[in-house]
């Protein structure tokens, strides 16, 4: 008979490729050196957080991976960051098709003033991705399906995406992220705004979502980190002090700074 | 380590070890009387023992409620878990020590009136001390966060499986010799077993004093010298 194997082991063996790599990377904003020489490698198809206190650059270097800082004009980022090997700073890289491969779902949920419908199908639209209204339609519906959120809209799809509740908007921001089929979806303190029950539902989203993304996300809430992600990254003053599985890095990290951070010594 | 910002979560963490630390002492307290009643034939001093036990079990429910609330309104991370999940553990050893503390007053108050022979006393009354200096030195352990120190508690639990195996020939030896001495040593087979059982609580504060400190479980499998459960039988070895 065949033993059962245990979850570590079957996770040793399915560990997934790297998905983005980042070296020596460098944010700065003007005169402020915002992130130093940050090196990291994330997984394919698993969620990594970034914690840390406010101002240690998890955010800053979050928007990196989408180049979101291009859009700041003080902003100005060296080093490395490939996804899949791809260079994202390479010259002949079109932002726009990186920022549909790389989605974004932010702290406060930013529906555009539109129906819940056309909330979806924008991107999808814009990118050429549904030839025709029935293909559309098909992936407006996978797109809420995949957010957990199809049950509770599909008799209301033409009414304002604004006139949901908080939770549900921000399961449409994800389902307008996945809409335009991502490879990964950045997420920064997505439930932050959120009660705890619309929170329940977002992270066990995250946790169907990752079979089929690579997900990083920034919270606040160490708890957070603990209860999503299978890969953990402590972030201060600037630097990645320390990276590595959820489990040792909240029970057992190696380094003093995370251990007071992570058991509240200091803010 | 330095303090958390929140002053009340230090001092809820301080005061758990410090209960901890207290329960420790009254059971250390219990073994040392439960086996000077037994030596000296203290009938008083046993039923002490046996009427301090429901305090130390107090002890134990408020250490638990207040490790339960601390985890529901903390969520504690890393060493602060380990802190109180450690808490848990050695209030549950240290409440069946004084269990078994309390037995071995039972049986001193049996004993009273019995035929005495105080050469038959000597075997447990030696156990019984290198048991205790095991108590107390895991308990200084904890105390001070010294998972050395445990470690070595931990490896000496053979000398008190082994001391417990000769015991249990000796007596076995007085029981054959002296029919009389029938009663007497069977109470005294009891108790050993118990000293021997109270060795092995002590074993377990030492694992759980060693995960508080290092974030991971003492693995090596621990060297296990009891062979009583053998003596007696054809082949007097113990099947490896």
């Amino acid at each position: 008979m065949e033993m059962p194997m245990t979850t570590a082991a079957l996770e040793a063996l399915e560990t997934p490729p790297t998905k983005i790599v980042a070296r020596d990377v460098n944010v700065y904003y003007g005169e402020k050196h915002a992130i130093r020489n940050l090196s990291i490698d994330v997984p394919a198809r698993s969620v990594t957080a970034f914690i840390g206190p406010s101002g240690c650059g998890k955010s800053t270097f979050l928007r990196c991976i989408n180049r979101m800082n291009d859009t700041i004009p003080s902003a100005r980022v060296t080093g490395k960051i490939a996804i899949d090997g791809e260079d994202i700073h390479d010259p002949s890289l079109d932002v726009v098709q990186l920022r549909a491969r790389v989605g974004m779902v932010f702290q406060k949920p930013n529906p555009f003033p539109k129906s819940i419908y056309e909330n979806v199908a924008y991107g999808p639209r814009i990118h050429g991705l549904a030839p025709s209204r029935t293909d559309l339609d098909a992936i407006v519906e996978a797109s809420l399906k995949k957010a957990s959120l199809w049950e509770e809209v599909k008799d209301r799809l033409h009414d304002a995406g604004t006139g949901l509740s908080g939770g549900q908007q921000q399961r449409l921001c994800i389902a307008r992220a996945i809409a335009v089929s991502p490879e990964v979806i950045l997420m920064d303190e997505p439930c932050s705004a959120l009660d705890p029950i619309a929170t329940a539902r977002i992270e066990d989203l995250i946790d169907e979502l990752r079979e089929n993304f690579t997900i990083v996300i920034v919270t606040h809430s160490m708890q957070q980190a603990a209860r999503v992600s299978q890969r953990t990254a402590f972030f201060h003053l600037g630097i990645l002090v320390e990276e590595g599985p959820t489990e040792m890095m909240f029970n057992n990290p190696t380094d003093k700074r995370t251990l007071d951070y992570i058991t509240g010594r200091f803010g | 380590m330095a303090d958390h910002i929140v002053s009340t979560y230090e001092s809820e963490l301080k005061n758990l070890t410090r209960s901890v630390v207290e329960m420790g002492g009254m059971t250390e307290k219990q073994v040392v009387d439960a086996i000077d009643a037994l030596v000296k034939r203290d009938m008083l001093l046993a039923q002490n023992v046996i009427a301090a036990d429901p305090s130390v079990d107090a002890l134990e429910r408020v250490i638990e409620e207040r490790a339960i609330i601390t985890i529901a309104k903390r969520q504690p991370m890393g060493p602060d878990l380990r802190e109180i999940m450690s808490a848990i553990r050695i209030a549950n050893d240290l409440e069946r020590i004084g269990d078994l503390a309390k037995n071995i007053g039972k049986r001193a108050l049996a004993l009273n009136g019995a035929f005495q022979a105080q050469k038959l006393l000597r075997g447990v009354e030696h156990m019984g001390e290198l048991v205790l200096g095991q108590l107390k030195d895991v308990l200084d352990a904890f105390a001070v966060r010294d998972a050395d120190k445990a470690l070595a508690v931990w490896k000496s639990d053979g000398e008190v499986d082994q001391l417990h195996t000769s015991l249990f020939r000796e007596l076995l030896t007085y029981m054959m010799e002296d029919p009389r001495t029938i009663t007497l040593c069977a109470h005294l087979l009891f108790i050993a077993k118990n000293v021997e059982r109270i060795g092995d609580h002590a074993t377990n504060i030492a694992e759980t004093v060693y995960y508080l400190v290092h974030g991971r479980e003492l693995t090596d499998e621990r060297p296990k010298a009891d062979a009583s459960v053998y003596v007696g039988a054809a082949n007097q070895e113990p099947a490896r």
